[in-house]
């Protein structure tokens, strides 16, 4: 089989799957928009080819530093708890991934996101879009600047609330890799009766929660929160730190 | 051998609009390039209700069949003109998208045959746990479809044409994605 692949093809990185009980099931019935959004039947199996393990690449002049800093470009800095958030981007070989988008946003201090299709009575904050990015640097590290997010109210089921969280999308070094999370926060007791969140096994709940990091913490500025983020490791290479 | 547990995934939810919306996003090439099209279709749920808060990204070869490996990224900074193979098009009020783009060249099939010209393509919506995958062929690439080994290894006729892009008459081609429902689109496991 592998003779037939010429070998162009052949040194091509392959993804390996994640195993069962990593991600949610599409349908998860508590979660009610999945009901008639989540497909039906089962997938079918791609073979990793070209388009697969392949990705956009992105340039310096994509992300402005101060894209990281949700806390300026406004006459003020918005209301609340100031806060840093930053780890690394890694596959599950332990590489970093560096020079790859990281994208967020969020609900301001209040709970309110900035967005025409968000009413809830909370206030706005005319000083604070919820929007981030960045690249990750050569070790794949990133970090914001924001302010924590405040939890909110919706309508899944009665007196359902969202756990304060902030949206994380990781484009990796391929298609393959692509993935949409969120981030929450340590010992958050909104956890057990949100359905978004319990919608991923248990056992791999907690690896959607930050760390407090007294390490990270600007002093006399702003508190911090870990966040590592790993996306697929490689099929066929595991990482030797000896050739590496 | 170290090996860690991937994050799990989550829905993007209602909002993904503020932090996944780029300028012209929507612009795999920019308007006037020779051989631009649009790809435009609905994305629909299983009650046939339109997705308005949807978001469909796509990565593909350019027409000679290279991948923009070390070309301009996303959104080159200041709309330069190269070609990133990058799109995002946000779904509208009627769950419509529409992405500017041109046909991909053919691309090897790993094992010694061709691909037909096609896009990789993830969605991400409010009620979508983790993304779904799906590929965007073209109906007037008959051949090359008929060989293509994605397309050969689904179970019939059905189910390749919800991947397989129509011509809309007007140079570009139209799309409908399914989530949900007796016609439900064809959804890949990567």
């Amino acid at each position: 089989m592998s003779m037939s692949i010429p070998p162009a093809e052949a040194a091509l990185p392959r993804f390996r799957r994640d195993p069962a009980g990593t991600h949610p099931p599409l349908l998860s019935p508590d979660y009610r928009s999945t009901r008639l959004r989540a497909p039906l039947k089962a997938p079918v199996d791609l073979p990793q080819r070209m388009t697969e393990v392949t990705g956009p690449v992105f340039g310096d002049g994509l992300v402005h530093p101060d894209d990281a800093d949700l806390t300026r470009g406004y006459a003020e800095e918005p209301a609340g708890q100031r806060i840093i958030v930053c780890g690394r981007l890694i596959d599950g070989d332990g590489r970093p991934i560096p020079r790859s988008l990281v994208e967020i946003w969020q609900a301001n201090a209040a709970g309110r996101y900035r967005h025409d299709r968000d009413n809830w009575p909370a206030p706005l904050d005319p000083n604070f879009d919820g929007m981030g990015r960045t690249l990750t640097d050569d070790e794949g590290r990133y970090a914001f600047t924001t302010v924590k997010p405040g939890a909110y109210p919706w309508k899944n089921h009665h007196n359902a609330w969202r756990p304060a969280h902030i949206h994380f999308s990781l484009c990796g070094r391929s298609f393959t890799q692509r993935l949409v999370t969120q981030m929450y926060f340590p010992d958050d007791p909104l956890f057990g009766q949100d359905p978004i969140f319990n919608s991923v096994p248990q056992v791999a709940r907690n690896r959607m929660i930050a760390a407090f990091s007294l390490t990270d913490t600007r002093p006399d500025w702003a508190l911090a929160f870990n966040f590592d983020i790993v996306l697929r490791g490689s099929e066929a290479t595991p990482f030797d730190p000896e050739r590496s | 051998m170290t090996t860690l547990l991937s994050t799990p995934s989550q829905t993007v939810g209602p909002f993904l609009s503020i932090g996944l919306t780029w300028e012209r996003a929507e612009y795999v090439v920019p308007e006037g390039t020779p051989g631009s099209f649009w790809i435009r279709g609905r994305l629909l749920d299983g009650a046939g209700e339109p997705v308005p808060d949807g978001l469909i990204e796509t990565w593909q070869a350019d027409p000679y069949g290279n991948f923009g490996l070390s070309l301009p990224p996303v959104r080159p900074a200041g709309g330069g003109s190269g070609f990133g193979g990058f799109g995002r098009a946000m779904t509208g009020p009627d769950g419509q998208y529409g992405l500017l783009t041109v046909k991909p060249g053919r691309v090897t099939d790993g094992a010694g045959g061709w691909q037909a010209p096609h896009l990789d393509v993830s969605v991400f919506a409010r009620g979508l746990l983790h993304r779904v995958v799906l590929r965007i062929y073209f109906a007037d690439e008959a051949k090359a479809n008929s060989a293509d080994p994605v397309l050969c290894s689904l179970p019939d006729d059905a189910a390749r044409a919800t991947l397989v892009a129509r011509p809309n008459g007007d140079g570009g081609y139209i799309l409908d994605i399914r989530l949900q429902g007796d016609r439900e689109t064809v959804f890949f496991a990567v």
